[in-house]
């Protein structure tokens, strides 16, 4: 399976009010398919992710979907 | 107390009102007893109804967002062990009063619903202060330049204006872009970068980076960096993404988190089954059980902790320390090898004539001297230059002998300016001088003159923070590319533990190796360079400290911590907030820990009751939180 070229992107998060959720969804996140890592910052409130750039719509798409998931207040701003 | 937002002022007025409705029916229900105010069986259908009013008001959003998640598949988060938890207290008061027993338990359900929110404002208000202090720093970004362009004065974005233009900037302005002065003469304000309080001067050919603030009159500026190159961007780049590493702390708070839930619940149920099929009394042991799963919840350790490295590396940066993640704060508090580079380390790096020889002759040896290094960038050239003051006598033409000197000739007069080797050439028998450091032949016409000794003078820091740090039970040690007899000489006035001298670069990341091999398991190795030919080593240390970072882009990319100014004393300074910041997060994980274990404890006996449980949480959480933001209060 060809690989993309992994690109590092950052993302900022609204409404990120609990730690713990946070922490969840970093785990969910880094376990996407095409996803080699995932950080989530609670305090300042980001989300950086090394993804495979070419995947990147659908690698976010699932990504809002599981942040909905564990903690509906909070958006992920694309 | 700061700017509330609209979400947070909301919840403040929910609060408010739900206290002072609570109030207003707890105090005559304990007057009184409410529950016997209506007769028949049916008294504690008012008690119920009222107390269901405050918890409505207070627990709304908690019930919806339980029940939200729960359709989601999310089930076991704080909102539905919360609900749980005072449902089931609810559920049993009712239970008594139905079953024509005191009904107690309602003003209890709707305390720890109380408290609980209490609990969730506080933390977030802390957290959204702390975030707010560390946008602050983000104050040295630029928001405008004034450009000149066609002859005229324009306001444009700093990210517009290209290198070689020419930008003014007025007294109590911010300086947007990197450059150089070509009019004017100013003092500029560099504590926002490097926490220096001493305004600096800036004079014409001088240069100023951006982000820090013009404080007397206008200049000119010729841009020399582009916005996205310049300084104040690859700082704010730099905290941004700071707090992005993880500390092993921090990995361990949220996996202890992971696990932590679960086993309260279970514990719960256990508490809430098996007591009661041994005695019956299943109130009871429900009742206690349902104590349990308030403090189920670790949001507090969970929160404390990043909030304390937060404060850690706010703290650092406000005395001109960047350093690019947690993980390096707790490096930087176990550091107990220290490997610094010498020139420009812990000397000055800018030579100085310290001796001539013979001293009577000094006078004589110099101007030879400045004639032959005339022109030359050369440090040592500039050494001799500024010792003599003077400007050469021109008409000389000079000539470089690689690896020996020079020699200038004019009408028949012959200057060698050298090493022995040089010397040898010119035929003179010269003396060799006491002293250490660079020599320098001053010989003329085949006569040897004298010599003058050039020392890179050590900083005044340097020998009371290696004092400090070997105090502190770290080993010092030092590399460089200078003699043995230099290094020896640097190394005893500093109090160095070691050193090894005449390596060349390659050499410096193998010394380094060769202490990794040689140190135990918890040994942190840190290494203090000045970058520009440092950063293989500063990569391979546990901790790479880059000084005098300003500018200098090598030192910034490669260095785990950024020292804005040139002082040793910054590694001092960084030392001990790591110090403050470890131990103030081990006090929290260990009182966090400890206070929820006595709860449980006290719980399952039955001695601590819901109140005390969740008085207890928030308390926890409260605690912890000022805590952590105790680490950015420092005094000096």
């Amino acid at each position: 399976m060809a690989k993309g070229d992994i690109m590092k992107k950052v993302f900022k998060m609204e409404d990120l009010d609990c730690a713990n959720c946070a922490a969840k969804m970093e785990s969910a996140i880094s376990k996407i398919e095409g996803v080699n890592s995932a950080k989530i910052s609670f305090i300042m409130q980001k989300l950086t992710i090394d993804l495979d750039e070419t995947r990147e719509k659908e690698i976010m798409d699932e990504a809002v979907k599981i942040c909905k998931k564990i903690e509906p207040d909070c958006r992920i701003v694309r | 107390m700061a700017k509330l937002s609209r979400r947070q002022k909301k919840n403040l007025a929910r609060i408010i009102i739900s206290l002072a409705l609570f109030f207003a029916i707890l105090i005559p229900d304990k007057i009184l007893d409410l529950s016997s105010v209506i007769g028949g069986g049916y008294g504690w259908v008012l008690p119920f109804a009222l107390y269901l009013i405050v918890y409505v008001i207070i627990g709304y959003d908690v019930l919806w967002r339980a029940v939200r998640n729960i359709a989601h598949g999310q089930v076991f988060d704080e909102n539905f062990l919360m609900c749980v938890a005072t449902l089931g207290a609810f559920g049993l008061a009712v239970y008594l009063g139905a079953t024509g027993q005191k009904a107690e338990g309602f003003d209890e359900a709707c305390a720890v619903l109380i408290f609980y929110q209490v609990g969730e404002f506080f933390q977030n208000y802390a957290t959204e202060k702390s975030r707010k202090s560390i946008s602050s720093l983000m104050d040295i970004r630029p928001d405008y330049a004034n450009v000149i362009r066609n002859g005229e004065v324009v306001t444009a974005d700093p990210a517009e204006v290209a290198v070689g233009e020419t930008i003014v900037v007025n007294a109590g302005e911010k300086i947007p872009l990197d450059g150089t002065v070509i009019k004017g003469e100013t003092n500029i304000d560099t504590r926002a970068l490097t926490g220096e309080s001493l305004p600096r001067e800036a004079k014409e050919g001088e240069t100023v980076i951006s982000g820090t603030l013009n404080l007397t009159s206008r200049i000119e500026v010729r841009v020399e960096k582009a916005f996205y190159d310049s300084t104040v961007t690859k700082i704010l780049d730099l905290v941004e993404n700071a707090s992005a590493s993880k500390s092993k702390a921090e990995n361990f708070i949220t996996k202890f988190a992971r696990v932590y839930t679960p086993i309260i619940v279970f514990s719960a149920l256990a508490l809430a089954l098996i007591p009661s099929f041994i005695t019956g009394d299943w109130q009871t042991w429900i009742y206690r059980a349902l104590s349990f799963l308030v403090v189920s919840c670790p949001c507090a350790l969970v929160i404390s902790v990043p909030l304390s490295f937060f404060a850690g590396l706010g703290a650092a940066s406000s005395h001109g320390i960047l350093i690019k993640g947690s993980n390096y704060l707790e490096k930087m508090n176990k550091a107990n090898i220290f490997v610094f580079d010498k020139t420009g380390t812990l000397t000055k790096g800018n030579f100085a004539v310290t001796a001539a020889f013979p001293e009577e002759r000094e006078e004589e040896i110099l101007r030879l001297a400045n004639i032959a290094e005339n022109g030359s960038g050369h440090p040592i050239a500039k050494s001799i230059a500024a010792k003599y003051g003077k400007p050469a006598e021109d008409g000389y033409s000079l000539t470089n002998v690689a690896g020996e000197g020079v020699i200038a000739e004019k009408e028949g007069e012959k200057i060698f300016c050298g090493n022995e080797k040089l010397m040898k050439r010119a035929g003179a028998e010269c003396a060799k001088p006491e002293g250490v450091g660079t020599v320098v032949y001053v010989a003329r016409n085949g006569e040897f003159i004298g010599s003058l000794l050039i020392a890179d003078e050590i900083k005044e820091e340097t020998a009371e923070v290696i004092k400090e740090l070997n105090a502190s039970g770290a080993k010092t040690f030092m590399l460089t590319g200078d003699n043995e007899e230099i290094a020896k000489s640097v190394a005893l006035k500093a109090g160095l533990s070691g050193y090894k001298a005449s390596l060349l670069p390659q050499d410096k990341v193998g010394e380094v190796e060769k202490m990794f091999r040689e140190k135990s398991q918890k040994d942190v190795l840190c290494f203090v360079g000045d970058g520009i030919n440092d950063a293989p080593v500063l990569t391979r240390a546990d901790v790479g400290v880059a000084m005098g970072g300003v500018g200098s882009d090598a030192a910034i990319e490669a260095a785990d911590v950024v020292l804005m100014k040139d002082d040793l004393r910054g590694i001092a300074k960084c030392k001990k907030v790591a110090k403050k910041t470890m131990r103030i997060v081990s006090e929290n994980i260990i009182f966090s820990l400890a206070v929820k274990a006595a709860i449980l404890i006290l719980s399952a006996v039955g001695i601590a009751n819901m109140w005390i449980a969740v008085f207890g949480d928030v308390g926890v959480a409260f605690i912890a939180i000022l805590n952590a933001m105790r680490v950015g209060k420092s005094k000096d």
